[in-house]
């Protein structure tokens, strides 16, 4: 005979709306060991925690029921109700009649009923709960960033000055990011180099930061507290260790490779530092540009070399990395614009895309921060075309949203640099954030011209060979314009990284429909992510500028900091059990079991399953052909009990 | 009185579930024969568990677990997959309407889709009818 009390919340109206809160309540009290069962405005308030708390004392329960959101919504808080009224929190059950009830009807009859049934399915699983001890597992207390633009920068900084060990893991051979790219920031116009190379130089400096420049992460162990990371060490082909930075080689090197960082408007030595702020400072052979790799002879950087640091025969290294808490900061890709091809990018040689223009303005970039076109020429008219790909059914519908702001600087910038008339064509001008439209305020003052319509085709003159027509509706005086203009600036969408969809399966982390990282919770736990132990910061989330993007990466290393600040942690207790008097000895757990947590005991012929490795997904279970393997919490029994009484009603 | 059927789903924590919550977070509608048990893989499930809600007077059964290739315990739902196919088809030789039994792979993203099953779901299930082939009355 259980003792159980079931508490209905209203949510405000958010349920009592369209589910009969109180007959639902007294709908409960009428089942079997239901000895109280009561319905209350929000079950999670102070009020509502202590209604339960005073009620398994003076009721003597010994199940809970909270009939109220989505356990991933406060299965947590309630089960500290549990545990601090002396009950052992496996002993609760929560039924969702808001997220799957009450939010996705407006027929009240239906919204109850249903209600009902999922209530009545869970007074039967209720009964037969058991409870259950969580696992304390020591805790390591370092922490992995993957990224190193500003976002991972800004988080392996913030946890390094709290004394942490944080291994900073970046792919291409600098950090800096997308943010290095850039000349100006908006809306201040800030230097971007000069507010983040100091940054990106105390990560050199910091001690307690390792940096892993040419470094991926290759596979990921463990959980929460004690993950187990591979990171695999692209070879590089010049030994850092041995390297003094002199960079003599990079003078010498005849190879041609395309650089990456000017966006592929100028070609690069083979051997390079990508600029010249890059950290670390030294090089790395580009094995695809090498004259070396591709023809067999060169080696002009090793005789340059005094401190015999060229290594062509260096292979990728792999080392595995001890870590409590990961913080992933991978950033974006601008979307490709060549298959837009009514845009022409990749056609005419006069159409750009941002990133590009970014390196036409900066000093270090290929002109030497002059606005001078593929031809050499200087624009004498340039259009600034928002939204290409963005907001687009056909292609991302999200909003991209740093465009508007980055198009007005370049509209600046342009009217800086050059004599040319300058031209935005935007569907809505968004200037949302601290000093933003007063930025746009400030450009239209700047004889910048507006055309409200998006840009629906880039073609060549026929008149005057060379330019351009970009042709358009405006909106606002509801005509068909074509402007010639020399030059034209397409605003792509942000899209996750290419690797995002892989970085995920390594991490564990649920993507949206373009391959950004989810959130655990929209609003209330946006760095977290479905796996514990594992957060997001940047635009690897979404598209964000850089303030977002720092604010997102303090919080990050802020809650990855929650966890590695502890010796000890608790874990799930939602592990599997193997039944030793029923197993068979097929051993059909151990090999279908991602985590290698189920074993064969060769002495007594049966499975064993090690807890600390075991995840609880229940799978030995389905596969156990003797039944012999308890999926704790969700037992055979408890699953088909609850089934049973979700079909009486 | 028109026929409302009692549709039992089993979805998995991560994908599914998380989908059925979001698609409530943007107050889609969907019919409310479903009544969701929740387990932590859609691995967990049991091809008992399938007939069970058959003879318990399901109408029709819907699993949803993550995409094949983005489980939550990497391969869970690749052994689920096998293992659901192979429970369809015993469905099916034991005279069960194959449409009785559905399996989706529905993300924590996917809250739209969700709604869009469970409406076609039901549709469909109610132009089958009751069922009755494992039915104990």
């Amino acid at each position: 005979m259980s003792r159980i009390g079931v508490f209905v919340c209203h949510c405000g109206l958010n349920i009592a709306k369209t589910v009969r809160v109180s007959e639902l309540a007294q709908f409960a009290a009428t089942l079997p060991d239901v000895v109280v069962a009561k319905d209350y405005k929000f079950m999670c308030s102070t009020p509502g925690q202590e209604m339960i708390a005073n009620d398994i004392k003076e009721h003597r329960l010994d199940r809970v029921i909270v009939t109220a959101c989505s356990p991933l919504m406060h299965e947590q808080t309630f089960r500290k109700v549990l545990s601090a009224s002396g009950l052992n929190q496996y002993l609760l059950t929560i039924v969702n009649i808001r997220e799957q009830v009450s939010w996705v009807t407006h027929d009240i009859d239906e919204g109850t009923a249903k209600s009902k049934a999922l209530l009545n399915g869970a007074v039967n699983r209720a009964r037969l709960l058991a409870p259950l001890t969580s696992r304390v597992i020591d805790v390591n207390p370092d922490v992995m960033v993957v990224g190193g633009g500003i976002a991972g920068i800004q988080a392996a900084l913030e946890l390094a000055n709290t004394g942490r060990k944080v291994y900073l893991v970046e792919k291409n051979s600098t950090i800096g990011g997308h943010m290095a790219q850039f000349d100006k920031t908006f809306p201040t116009l800030d230097c971007s180099a000069c507010i983040l190379t100091p940054k990106m130089d105390s990560v050199m400096q910091n001690k307690n930061i390792t940096l892993m420049t040419s470094c991926e992460v290759s596979e990921v162990k463990g959980y929460v507290g004690n993950f187990d990371i591979t990171v695999k060490q692209k070879a590089r082909y010049v030994d850092h260790d041995k390297c003094n930075a002199c960079l003599a080689c990079t003078e010498k090197c005849p190879g041609k490779g395309v650089s990456e960082w000017d966006e592929g408007l100028v070609k690069r030595k083979a051997i390079y530092i990508p600029f010249p702020q890059a950290v670390p400072q030294k090089p790395i052979i580009d094995r695809d540009a090498c004259t070396y790799f591709i023809k067999g002879k060169c080696r002009l950087c090793e005789k340059v070399c005094e401190q015999k640091a060229i290594d062509f025969e260096q292979q990728d290294t792999f080392s595995t990395m001890k870590v409590g808490a990961v913080i992933v900061a991978t950033g974006y890709d601008l979307m490709d614009t060549k298959p837009l091809v009514q845009y022409g990018y990749g056609k005419y040689p006069g159409v750009y895309n941002a990133l590009e223009v970014e390196r036409l303005f900066n000093s270090a970039g290929p002109t030497g921060g002059k606005v001078t076109m593929r031809d050499g020429k200087e624009p004498q008219a340039i259009a600034i075309l928002h939204c290409i790909g963005s907001r687009d059914k056909n292609n991302y519908e999200h909003c991209s949203r740093v465009c508007c702001m980055y198009s007005l600087k370049f509209a600046h910038l342009f009217k800086e640099k050059t004599s040319a008339d300058v031209y935005q064509f935007y569907i809505d001008m968004r200037a949302a954030g601290k000093g933003y439209e007063e930025f746009y305020n400030r450009i239209i003052e700047e004889d910048v011209k507006f055309i409200r319509g998006k840009g629906a085709r880039v073609a060549e003159s026929a008149d005057e060979p060379g330019r351009l027509i970009v042709e358009a509706e405006d909106t606002i005086t509801g005509k068909f314009i074509k402007l010639p203009v020399d030059m034209v600036v397409l605003s792509p969408a942000m899209k996750p990284r290419a690797d995002s969809k892989d970085l995920a399966r390594l991490f564990n982390l649920s993507t949206d429909k373009y391959g950004f990282f989810m959130e655990r919770h929209p609003k209330l736990a946006p760095l977290s992510t479905m796996s514990e132990g594992i957060f997001i910061a940047g635009v690897c989330q979404s598209p964000k500028d850089i303030p977002d993007t720092v604010a997102q990466a303090n919080g990050a290393a802020a809650e990855a900091l929650t966890i590695v600040v502890k010796d000890k942690m608790e874990l799930e207790a939602t592990t599997a059990m193997v039944n030793p008097a029923s197993c068979c000895g097929c051993q059909n757990c151990v090999r279908v079991c991602p985590y290698g947590a189920p074993f064969f005991k060769e002495d007594k012929g049966v499975s064993e399953i090690n807890e600390a490795l075991c995840k609880g997904c229940g799978l030995c279970a389905s596969v156990c052909p003797s039944s012999a393997i308890i999926a704790r919490h969700f037992t055979n029994e408890q699953v088909l009990a609850e089934m049973e009484g979700l079909m009486e009603f | 009185m028109s026929f409302e059927p009692k549709i039992l789903g089993i979805a998995c924590n991560w994908c599914t579930y998380t989908g059925a919550d979001l698609a409530g977070t943007t107050r889609l509608q969907y019919p409310q024969n479903l009544r969701v048990v929740r387990v932590m893989c859609s691995s967990r499930i049991n091809p008992s568990f399938i007939f069970k809600a058959f003879q318990l007077g399901a109408d029709g059964v819907l699993v949803g677990g993550c995409h094949p290739g983005d489980c939550h315990y990497n391969t869970g739902n690749l052994y689920a997959r096998r293992r659901l196919a192979v429970t369809k088809k015993i469905l099916e030789f034991s005279g069960m309407e194959p449409g009785r039994f559905r399996v989706e792979w529905i993300s924590a993203s996917e809250g739209n889709k969700f709604a869009e099953v469970v409406r076609e779901f039901t549709e469909e299930i109610r132009n089958l009818g009751p069922q009755t082939k494992f039915k104990i009355s």
